[in-house]
């Protein structure tokens, strides 16, 4: 059931994470409000949201719908001078209310049920997770298989493994642990979406859901580490994984291919593109003090005669392509209420910066730059590449 | 008002499809079976009809594909009573006779001022399973409703005709009505409450009994349908896309 009061929903927000109690501490400074990209569109931003709890207005609060706006980025929470965990405490617990009283966009709605039939956002069918692997030159093992131990257990995750875009960024890193010989396999079919931006949406029974078959399929087979391209499954196996047993150290592609840099090095032969710029994406970054700030930027560097530029907004400070907290899934709803589409706003810092090519590293990110050069009217000026895919250029040329 | 709701699982076109050669039927090992969208409506629109004017809905399905989860999600959503009906071969693909007369003999068991299902299916695009319960039953038969008021104990069944006309039909008694679409998207229930029913709830079986079909036709083959002509691309300038397309327009006299 729904909650009635300020004060029951104000409780669930304080148990859903171990700070919640800090909220009480709020300074009402408006930092949070501030930092929001959608605070100027959102009718409760966390300030006002926070003012409203203490006003006993949730009624007020629920009536309106532009917590949707909200794409969990946690530039609010990591700004917060009294450090109130206000994504994946305030927000997610908000939006939890709103799925429950009903209050959910159709576009969202498609997606969550899409993730708990077919077990991936997209509606693909289960069946078809691994065929990209089809006609492909690097073998990829698939555990179910293979029944052999690996060192490295690949979590491709759904856009990676369905999305045509981004299965070339999929393609691009089976190539380079190829080249580096490294021992890996994937679930394939038994493979469902991590979950984590599911449970952003508030839908945690969701995540429950998927995060159990992922863990007991994980679990069947011998492996040492988990290795993803998604930041999103990144920081959900690695920060909420562990409560459902899973216990192996999982690694974003960033540090994995650090951490095997001096093998990496020698090969990256070609000259890469002149002035590229990196977005440093939220779940890498900021979410859970994940802080993977300098890793990508070292591949990067690595790659030759490529000058790495920064724009305005780098670091913890970087903007949101706005896909995270289900925005992925609301692009017509966040047009309509706001206007605006935060990946236009970093094509065109990328371009200020002299970038020729706008890096990233993380799924939803390719499409989500690549439509707003195009939205922008800047084709042909900047290119958008995941890290993997340049580095696979210097190594293969 | 007691209501009465009827689905059933179809085939999921998100997998390929594959005939086999020696019945003609679907292959079904390869089939994943999903509930039938439109009956998602009609029993979105049983909920909304509770909620206002108060009564019982009853969800009523075939054993086949994963109805369990179904069933208890209609129940998360609001339905009361969820029943499954059993017995053999009720997953090996039913026609639209033989699931009638499967429906009607349950559906008389619960109580029912109303019987709504969905008014089409991927695998009934005529429409016949509906009005074929309504005559088993005896009731008249509504199709392609998109609205259901319940006004001074009269119900009012908002049909729709090709053309964009609609007419509002009185009924008077019990009667089955087909549901095209419900007045508002089925609603998303949370995935903690399908948990909490799966604890809970307790799905009601139903012997499937000897109802047979009226009339069942054989079926001599199956086909994949061919495409024959493909789009045609307009190419060009601004202008020339324009022009070419007015001339189109006006040549299939679309537009004077
Ligand atoms: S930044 Fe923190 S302290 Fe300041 S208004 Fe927001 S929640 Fe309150
Ligand atoms: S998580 Fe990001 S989008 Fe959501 S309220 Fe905080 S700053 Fe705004």
């Amino acid at each position: 059931m729904s909650v009635a009061t300020s004060y029951e929903f104000l409780d669930k927000v304080i148990h859903a994470t171990p700070d919640g109690e800090e909220i009480r501490k709020c300074l009402q400074c408006g930092t949070c409000s501030g930092v929001c990209p959608y605070g100027f569109a959102m009718e409760y931003p966390p300030r006002s949201l926070i003012a409203a709890l203490r006003a006993d207005d949730f009624h007020g609060v629920l009536e309106s719908d532009t917590i949707w706006l909200c794409v969990s980025c946690f530039a609010c929470a990591s700004v917060c001078p009294v450090k109130i965990p206000l994504t994946r405490g305030l927000l997610a617990t908000l939006k939890t209310e709103m799925l429950v009283g009903g209050s959910i966009p159709q576009e969202l709605q498609t997606a969550l049920g899409n993730s708990r039939r077919y077990g991936n956002s997209l509606g693909e069918s289960p069946r078809k997770r691994a065929d990209w692997t089809k006609d492909f030159t690097v073998p990829v093992p698939v555990l179910a298989a293979h029944k052999k131990p690996v060192d490295v257990l690949w979590f491709v995750g759904d856009y990676g493994s369905y999305h045509p875009r981004v299965q070339q960024v999929t393609r691009a890193l089976a190539k380079l642990l190829f080249v580096l010989d490294v021992k890996f396999g994937i679930l394939g079919a038994e493979e469902n979406s991590d979950g984590d931006t599911q449970a952003f949406t508030g839908e945690w029974g969701l995540f429950e859901l998927l995060a159990r078959k992922n863990t007991q399929a994980m679990l069947k087979y011998q492996f040492a580490e988990i290795l993803t391209a998604d930041p999103h499954a990144f920081n959900a196996l690695k920060h909420e994984y562990p409560r459902l047993g899973l216990d192996r150290p999982v690694k974003h592609y960033a540090q994995f291919l650090t951490e095997h840099f001096e093998r990496l090095r020698p090969l990256l032969q070609n000259r890469g593109p002149q002035r590229v710029t990196y977005h440093d994406p939220c779940y890498l970054g900021r979410a859970n003090d994940n802080n993977l700030y300098e890793e990508p930027r070292q591949l990067l560097r690595a790659i030759p005669g490529l000058d790495l530029v920064e724009m305005s907004h780098n670091r913890a400070l970087s903007i949101c392509c706005g896909g995270g907290g289900g925005g992925m899934w609301l692009d017509g709803f966040s047009w309509e209420k706001a206007h605006a589409r935060t990946t236009e706003w970093r094509v065109k810092e990328a371009l200020a910066a002299g970038a020729q090519v706008l890096a990233v590293a993380c799924p939803y990110e390719t499409p989500r730059f690549e439509d707003a050069v195009k939205s922008t009217g800047n084709e042909g000026k900047l290119k958008v590449k995941d890290i993997v895919e340049l580095l696979v250029e210097a190594v293969f040329g | 008002m007691d209501i009465v709701v009827l689905c059933k699982f179809v085939p999921d076109l998100v997998e390929d499809l594959e005939i086999d050669a020696s019945t003609h039927l679907l292959d079904r090992n390869f089939l994943r079976l999903m509930p039938n969208e439109l009956d998602d409506h009609a029993l979105e629109e049983a909920l909304l009809l509770k909620e206002r004017h108060g009564g019982t809905v009853t969800v009523v399905t075939v054993d086949a594909g994963d109805v369990d989860e179904a069933l208890y999600t209609a129940a998360a959503k609001g339905a009361d009573r969820v029943v499954k009906i059993v017995g053999e071969g009720l997953d090996q693909g039913l026609s639209s006779q033989r699931l009638a007369a499967l429906f009607a003999q349950a559906a008389g068991e619960w109580p029912h001022d109303l019987i709504l299902t969905g008014t089409q299916a991927v695998d009934d695009l005529d429409g016949f399973a509906g009005a074929l319960v309504a005559a088993r039953l005896g009731m008249p038969y509504v199709g392609y409703v998109t609205k259901v008021a319940s006004e001074n104990g009269a119900v009012v069944a908002r049909k729709e005709y090709p053309g964009g006309l609609n007419a509002d039909i009185e009924i008077v008694g019990q009667a089955v009505l087909g549901i095209q679409s419900a007045e508002k998207p089925p609603r998303y229930v949370v995935t903690s409450k399908v948990m909490a029913a799966m604890k809970s709830v307790t799905i009601e079986e139903f012997e499937a009994g000897d109802a047979q079909a009226d009339l069942e036709l054989p079926i001599t083959g199956m086909a994949v349908p061919q495409s024959a002509a493909h789009a045609e691309m307009i190419v060009g300038s601004v202008t020339e896309v324009a022009e070419k397309l007015a001339k189109l327009l006006r040549e299939r006299g679309l537009v004077a």
